[in-house]
């Protein structure tokens, strides 16, 4: 009880631990990418990094919604079973052309995201609570709506999810265009602002005169629209609709994404780079190691890994 | 007193802690530098300084929240390094937070000897941890149902909770950071007979408070810090009053002296008769009973009674923060339609909350962020926010109220709590408001942010603001108020205005509307004011509620005010 420490090592501490919850999701990045050029043969190649880009689309978007969520101090367990409404909407919906059924698609998630906004926001249930309603109810009804697996034929969809522009696949510029949204909507608009504040304090939020509850609303109805962006791509690379395995899951990559790049689970901060870094550190790691062989098992144990990694930082950081 | 203290010191082996060089950083700041502090055994130590002088700082470090960068902590006699708060509790030292750190779901009695129960046959004897806990706290002056949950009991009971179980732990220094801050007068004295009960067992108690009574009624000696060093050290009773606030400011005492103990000036010129704001029967069937106030621009309107009187509800309703039942709200003529804070806001209202951590600071944003919070949409155009435009508000009111930070882009979280209320007072003042509430604007704040934010207060009324001032501090209602509403169980029970506003009269309006609670057997029990403080429907509540339509013909007869005239002219 009464023995001499050593000072020195609590001061790095004390250090070390913001730098790498601010950082430490770059150098994971940065570790993986020296890896794999060392290590995997033909990583470097123009084809490879073209499957690696496409490969992280749907976590990519999703966690930028959940990034939004998760600001304002909540969480969006449903985002998966969206993805799987969104399928299910493009598949009975094609027959009204490829541009309907996406649109119909993207409507359907935004609902999904409305209903959770609204039971978060107006009927204050936990966001854990609402969400975790929705990732039930969400994938149950988009069974009841398309039982089993449906290919899609429709040119205007393959081409979506296969097709190029320079080079560069449409799944590719979509994300890229919504990451560049969203940063502009957390740097520069008003809206970004509250999100971040109200997740720092809602009561101080509410006397300020802000609209706290049309701002939560707002935000997840904007993680629903995303979601189901997500499952519409999904949905097109597959070419299939397939509601009872799209996206099952993916919520904790999202999740884990959003908390490895430094949005502390508890809100009042948001990190949209960082986040992106996150989304890419994933899907490095997950291809790594199926590039190596090893069982999809071992997948799931790195993953898990860098969960604890980063939740550990995050709570070092609560506890100052 | 001072002969305990002394007997205490010589009588026991050496000092029953003391510290030698302790220094401790932090990014930027050397929080504590060289300090030298030396506890005797049965003493009531002061710990003063403005904040962010290193008062926090040294309680965490000797409670083990902070490990030191240098220097030495011996603990009764032997060389002790605390690395976590449960090393240090254990070892003696007990700290007893403003928020204080206890669980609300768990009853009373199982806070009190959590980690320690009393045990029979392997379980916990339930019976005799009861029955010790209602004789423990009954010493305490908390007279509750010990196997109810903690969270039933005001903060003021809290606080004896957590002061008798620091003490049933065998604490040998108890540590009190700010106690009586949310504690109510009667609640104060339990505190202090129950200090001198444990200056008499021997225990230490390091006694950190703003409120210099408190100091000289109850403390031994005083240690005085100033930016991280300690600046005086020594018995209190030969230390003048005046010498001690400008150790603590670093000023000259002549110069404190002709500043008054507050720095308000003299009554605001009032520059219309027309009043700015216009509030009527407020009620929301709970804590407001037909409250109705009028402030004309350039006054200062205080607003008296005692904790719970249903100042805070008035503020709050105002503002739009709370619900009402009924009554009418009306800003400079017209009256206010949707009852919402944005809505009052857009109407020119504004109120800075009474509690400063949990409803007025957003902890993680930056001192410019958090200014600018309120007045962002103004400073927008199209969703769009300008970064110009905000630096320019925020620049105005950084100099304007002399904020002091590392840069308007650092944590608020980091400032200290006078810099933090100076950032929420620039939050409301940078909306232009007609009527600003202001909730106890200088509870828990240095002498010198205190001196400035009434000073601050003096400038806003010259300049035809409408000012509603809640305080606790008398002092500062009689010297900051042009005309005091008193308040009782959320009714208007007086009004003082002119030359009136004196503390006798005040206190005697206080007083003569609580006359008749007082004569009520149940309210006088130190247990009335926690359960009327939970809001829970005890019996003395629901007696002073009956009497209080008798309460204001009483209140105004005695203080002299007439409440027929509020509001009218």
């Amino acid at each position: 009880m009464t023995a001499i420490g050593m000072p020195a090592v609590r001061i790095d501490r004390t250090r070390v631990v913001p730098w790498l919850q601010e950082y430490g999701v770059y150098i994971g990045v940065a570790a993986l990418l020296v890896f794999n050029v060392a290590f995997t043969p033909h990583f470097l190649s123009l084809e490879n990094f073209r499957t690696q880009a496409v490969q992280v689309t749907p976590v990519l978007i999703l966690s930028l919604g959940m990034a939004l969520v998760i600001a304002t101090g909540g969480i969006d367990l449903s985002v998966g079973s969206v993805m799987a409404l969104a399928a299910a909407m493009i598949s009975l919906y094609l027959g009204y052309g490829p541009v309907v059924a996406v649109l119909v698609a993207l409507v359907a998630g935004a609902a999904a995201g409305a209903v959770n906004g609204a039971l978060v926001a107006f009927a204050g249930v936990q966001a854990i609570v609402a969400t975790l309603a929705m990732m039930i109810g969400g994938r149950g009804l988009s069974l009841v709506l398309l039982p089993q697996l449906d290919g899609i034929r429709n040119p205007g969809i393959r081409e979506l999810g296969a097709g190029d522009v320079f080079g560069v696949p449409y799944l590719v510029w979509i994300s890229a265009a919504l990451v560049a949204v969203v940063v502009f909507v957390v740097r520069r608009t008003l809206f970004g602002r509250r999100i971040v504040a109200i997740g720092g304090n809602r009561r101080a939020g509410e006397l300020s005169g802000l609209p706290v509850r049309r701002t939560l609303l707002a935000v997840y109805t904007v993680c629903g629209l995303f979601a189901a962006v997500a499952g519409v791509l999904a949905t097109a690379r597959l070419q299939a609709s397939d509601p009872n395995s799209i996206g099952q899951l993916i919520e904790l990559s999202a999740i884990t994404a959003v908390v490895v790049g430094g949005t502390p689970l508890q809100g009042g901060r948001v990190r949209i780079a960082g986040t992106v870094a996150g989304a890419v550190l994933m899907q490095l790691l997950v291809s790594t190691l199926i590039k190596h062989d090893l069982p999809p098992s071992w997948t799931q144990i790195a993953q898990t890994a860098v969960i604890i990694a980063a939740v550990y930082v995050a709570r070092e950081r609560g506890r100052r | 007193m001072t002969a305990t203290a002394e007997q205490g010191g010589a009588g026991a082996a050496g000092p029953a802690l003391r510290t030698r060089g302790l220094t401790k950083r932090f990014p930027g700041v050397l929080a504590l530098d060289d300090v030298d502090f030396d506890l005797s055994h049965g003493e009531v130590h002061a710990l003063v300084g403005e904040n962010g002088a290193g008062k926090s700082t040294l309680i965490k470090v000797l409670s083990g929240v902070f490990a030191p960068d240098g220097g030495e902590v011996r603990y009764l006699g032997e060389a002790a390094r605390f690395d976590t708060p449960l090393r240090a509790q254990q070892a003696g030292i007990s700290t007893i937070y403003q928020e204080v750190n206890l669980i609300p779901l768990l009853s009373v009695a199982r806070n009190l000897f959590l980690g320690r129960e009393p045990r029979r046959f392997g379980l916990i004897d339930f019976a005799r941890m009861h029955r010790e806990a209602a004789g423990i706290l009954r010493d305490y002056g908390v007279e509750v149902d010990v196997t109810g949950p903690l969270q039933g009991l005001s903060m003021g009971a809290r606080q004896m909770v957590a002061l008798a179980r620091a003490v049933v732990a065998d604490a040998r220094v108890v540590i009190m950071d700010e106690p009586t801050s949310s504690l109510e007068p009667r609640e104060v004295e339990t505190l202090f007979t129950v200090i001198g009960g444990l200056r008499e067992r021997g225990i230490t108690v390091v006694y950190v408070s703003h409120r210099l009574d408190e100091l000289y009624r109850i403390c031994d000696r005083v240690t005085v810090l100033r930016d991280g060093r300690v600046v005086h050290t020594g018995a209190l009773a030969g230390l003048e009053r005046l010498r001690l606030i400008s150790l603590m400011l670093g000023r000259e005492a002549e110069q404190v002296e002709r500043q008054g103990a507050t720095t308000f000036g003299g009554p605001h010129e009032r520059r219309a008769e027309e009043p700015v704001l216009v509030a009527e029967e407020l009620d929301d069937r709970q804590r407001l009973h037909g409250v109705s106030l009028s402030i004309r621009p350039g006054e200062v309107l205080g607003l008296g009674g005692l904790l719970g009187s249903g100042r805070t509800e008035t503020a709050r309703a105002i503002a739009g923060a709370a619900a009402l039942r009924s009554g009418r709200i009306t800003v400079a003529g017209v009256p206010l339609r949707r009852r919402s804070t944005g809505a009052a806001i857009a109407a020119g209202i504004s109120m800075l909350p009474e509690d400063r951590k949990s409803e007025g600071i957003i902890p993680d944003l930056s001192v410019r962020e958090n200014i600018a919070l309120a007045a962002m949409p103004r400073l927008s155009r199209f969703g769009l926010v300008s970064e110009r435009r905000i630096d320019r508000v925020v620049d105005v009111f950084v100099e304007r109220l002399r904020i002091k930070s590392a840069g308007t882009r650092q944590k608020v979280a980091e400032l200290s709590g006078g810099n933090q209320q100076k950032v929420l007072l620039a939050r409301w003042l940078a909306l232009n408001p007609r009527v600003l509430l202001l909730d106890e604007p200088t509870r828990g704040i240095d002498v010198g942010a205190k001196a400035e934010v009434q000073r601050l207060v003096d400038e806003l009324a010259a300049e035809g603001l409408g000012v509603l001032l809640i305080s606790s501090d008398l002092e500062e209602l009689i010297e900051g108020a042009d005309r005091v509403v008193v308040l009782k169980d959320g009714s208007v029970v007086g009004e003082l205005s002119g030359d009136d506003v004196r503390e006798g009269a005040l206190m005697r309006a206080i007083a003569d509307a609580d006359a008749d609670a007082a004569a009520d057997p149940g309210c006088t029990t130190p247990g009335g004011p926690a359960a009327e403080g939970a809001g829970r429907p005890g019996g003395p509540q629901e007696h002073d509620g009956g009497a209080g339509p008798a309460d204001p013909r009483a209140g105004a007869s005695a203080g002299e005010g007439t409440p027929g005239r509020r509001g009218a002219r």
